[in-house]
């Protein structure tokens, strides 16, 4: 683990040549260029609202622009986790000249797609702090200190499981499309359009989801000023943790095997 | 001493599934369960790996450039894709000390949309350089390539050569202490594999070890003074390059027959010089060349042709006993023919393949092929390069003289 990290470090130009590489390719291929980094969030955060519009139609309450809000944030989180899989996923066996033809350390990949997306993310967390800051949506509370932390924790998250899927999608070639079909039904068991106080009793089986505390928190810190649930939080620290070491530990015992499997 | 030596491979041997393993979740996970279930496989998985390599050990000191060659399949890539690091071998250690950089394919890892110059970036940094030493070296790598007009340009644009030009000259910029260079000198025009040749020479004399793989055997020949010969994933030969071309076209000769006609085949044959047989010969000598033809049948007249061919295919000339004046043989079940060609062998130094046809001449048909029948290689002494030596000989009268030009202006 040590050593991966100080290989990562040592090849720190190489990492950011891929991310470069990444987000340039996808900006020139397309037209819309950076409208790319908004469009995905866009559309979730938009049928969140709906969703959420339909279900307020329904109780007879009206829909709060905090509640807007929340959807907004947790659309854009989710846009990013969900984006870093599928993008990291695809990421080894997306370069096979690279894999077989010259040695470099393979986490690479798709630690870059991470960062590739994170600069979209970044791109679109931009554009909604200027609308929160000039709808005055959002708390401007101290709070809003948690909101690194969370965002880190989120990344580690995003990070171990890129590191396990990525390695998993190069020997086992249907595990591509599974990835895709779990990302696609997550969001229904992720608070993403709702939140898990609305389950009551269920709540805590929802929270179980790593994600579910650092979306629920981010919404809470930005959107409300209260801080989020610190045992949860923790709980969501310590998966992720765990499957950044797992991680890292079995994708360098599975590297050796990476070009003869491609 | 112990420090000079850069490279060390010792016992290597490498163990490859053939074919198809668990490619899917769908095939792996009944087979997991077919397993648990006492259904073992292991007989049917032994039968289907192979052993690229086998128990290969040598050692590079600092400053060396070595060979090695091979025919297809021999495990050259193989045992270049274990020092890079890029597989590991099953059994067996490599230790490396020093910085490694390979050119086991140009311009891996280029990307087809982004530029000239973004792709010398992505592709430095792939093999290991970092910005700031790209940023120093921008200049000289783009003058190298002679692509300074096209650097602003995507390189899908590109042909393939320039392709390759760029590819090459990232690569020899990135001042390695150990470089790999695997068959890169096979694309690209004449004017670039030569300045490629020379580029490798100066990493050379810069105090790099170079390990080179490739079937041009005149550029081993040149470049490196010791080599090893792969075989079946293991090391038939070790030793000075000479010995170990010599030991490589002894074996290749052995293959590539096919019998054409039923009755009629190419017994024998054997090149020899004053009566010694040889594979390796100098420039100039007088070689014989003896053909040995049986027959198990009634056979058709025919006559015996020998074409020599260059390392790059190319047909240097070819000869037969009917344009020597020897009129078209028949023979009965049982009887044989055999005949001599004398040549002088007025070729530049490399390798040349030497093949063998049975031709009925009237009716332009081949009879028995063998190629190639035999292959050699020749040294030359002299300053001659090409194919051909015609042993040229320099006579100057005089001192340098000046010539004044009348006309000013074509003077510049």
């Amino acid at each position: 683990m040590r050593g991966a990290l100080e290989e990562l470090v040592d090849r720190r130009d190489l990492l950011y040549m891929i991310a470069w590489r990444e987000i340039k390719i996808r900006y020139k291929q397309s037209v819309m260029g950076f409208m790319w980094a908004i469009l995905l969030p866009a559309v979730i955060v938009t049928a969140g609202i709906v969703v959420r519009y339909g279900m307020s139609a329904m109780s007879g309450k009206q829909l709060s622009g905090q509640e807007i809000a929340g959807i907004t944030v947790k659309g854009l989180v989710w846009a990013f986790f969900a984006g870093s899989l599928r993008f990291s996923s695809t990421s080894l066996i997306g370069n096979p000249n690279l894999v077989t033809k010259i040695y470099m350390p393979r986490e690479i990949f798709p630690v870059a797609a991470i960062l590739s997306q994170l600069l979209d993310f970044g791109v679109a967390a931009g554009l909604v702090f200027v609308v929160f800051l000039v709808t005055r949506l959002g708390a401007g509370s101290w709070q809003l200190l948690w909101v690194p932390l969370l965002l880190a924790i989120v990344i580690a998250l995003a990070t171990g499981w890129a590191l396990l899927l990525s390695a998993a999608c190069l020997f086992f070639r249907d595990v591509k499309y599974l990835v895709e079909v779990v990302i696609t039904f997550a969001i229904f068991i992720t608070p993403v359009f709702y939140n898990v106080e609305m389950f009551q009793k269920w709540a805590n089986l929802l929270m179980l989801n790593p994600l579910a505390p650092l979306i629920e928190g981010l919404e809470k810190c930005i959107v409300y000023g209260s801080a989020p649930n610190l045992p949860w939080v923790a709980y969501s620290a310590a998966v992720a943790l765990a499957s950044l070491l797992a991680g890292f530990y079995f994708f360098k015992k599975w590297e050796p095997g990476f070009a003869e499997s491609i | 001493m112990a420090t000079d030596i850069v490279l060390r491979v010792e016992n290597v041997s490498k163990r490859f599934a053939r074919g198809e393993m668990h490619d899917s979740l769908r095939d792996f996970i009944p087979s997991v369960f077919a397993k648990i279930a006492g259904r073992s496989r292991a007989s049917a998985t032994a039968k289907n790996e192979f052993w690229a390599l086998r128990d290969v050990s040598f050692e590079l000191n600092r400053g060396e450039a070595f060979g090695i060659i091979g025919a297809n399949g021999a495990g050259k890539s193989t045992i270049l894709k274990l020092i890079t690091g890029i597989m590991r071998p099953t059994t067996g250690t490599i230790e490396v000390n020093g910085r490694l950089s390979a050119l086991i394919e140009v311009g891996a890892g280029f990307h087809p949309d982004l530029t000239g110059r973004e792709n010398i970036y992505l592709n430095g940094t792939i093999l290991g350089m970092t910005r700031a030493e790209i940023d120093r070296k921008f200049d000289a790598i783009v003058e190298f390539s002679g692509l300074a007009d096209f650097i602003d340009t995507p390189v899908k644009r590109y042909s393939t050569g320039m392709y390759a030009r760029l590819g090459f000259s990232v690569a020899a910029h990135v001042d390695p202490d150990i470089l790999i260079v695997d068959e890169v000198l096979s694309v690209g025009d004449i004017v670039f594999q030569n300045r490629c040749i020379e580029k490798m020479n100066s990493i050379i004399r810069g105090g790099a070890t170079v390990i080179f793989v490739s079937h041009n055997l005149r550029a081993i020949a040149e470049l490196c003074p010791r080599s090893i010969l792969l075989e079946h994933g293991q090391i038939a030969s070790a030793g000075p390059s000479q010995e170990v071309l010599k030991a490589y076209l002894e074996s290749s000769s052995a293959q590539g027959r096919r019998s054409l006609s039923s009755h009629l085949f190419i017994a024998s044959t054997k090149i020899r010089s004053a009566h010694l047989e040889n594979v390796a010969f100098d420039s100039g000598e007088k070689i014989w060349l003896d053909v040995g033809v049986e027959c198990t049948g009634e056979s058709e007249p025919f006559s015996v042709v020998l074409f020599v061919n260059d390392d790059r295919q190319y047909q240097v000339f070819h000869t037969s006993t009917e344009y020597l004046g020897y009129p078209a043989v028949s023979l009965k079940a049982g009887e044989r023919f055999s005949c001599t060609f004398e040549l002088d062998l007025n070729l530049a130094g490399g390798t040349f393949y030497f093949g063998v046809l049975l031709y009925r001449f009237n009716v332009e048909k081949t009879l028995d092929r063998l190629f190639p029948a035999v292959t050699i290689f020749v040294n030359t002494l002299a300053e001659v390069r090409g194919v051909l030596n015609p042993h040229p000989k320099i006579t100057a009268f005089g001192s340098p003289v000046e010539i004044e030009s009348t006309n000013e202006a074509t003077k510049r």
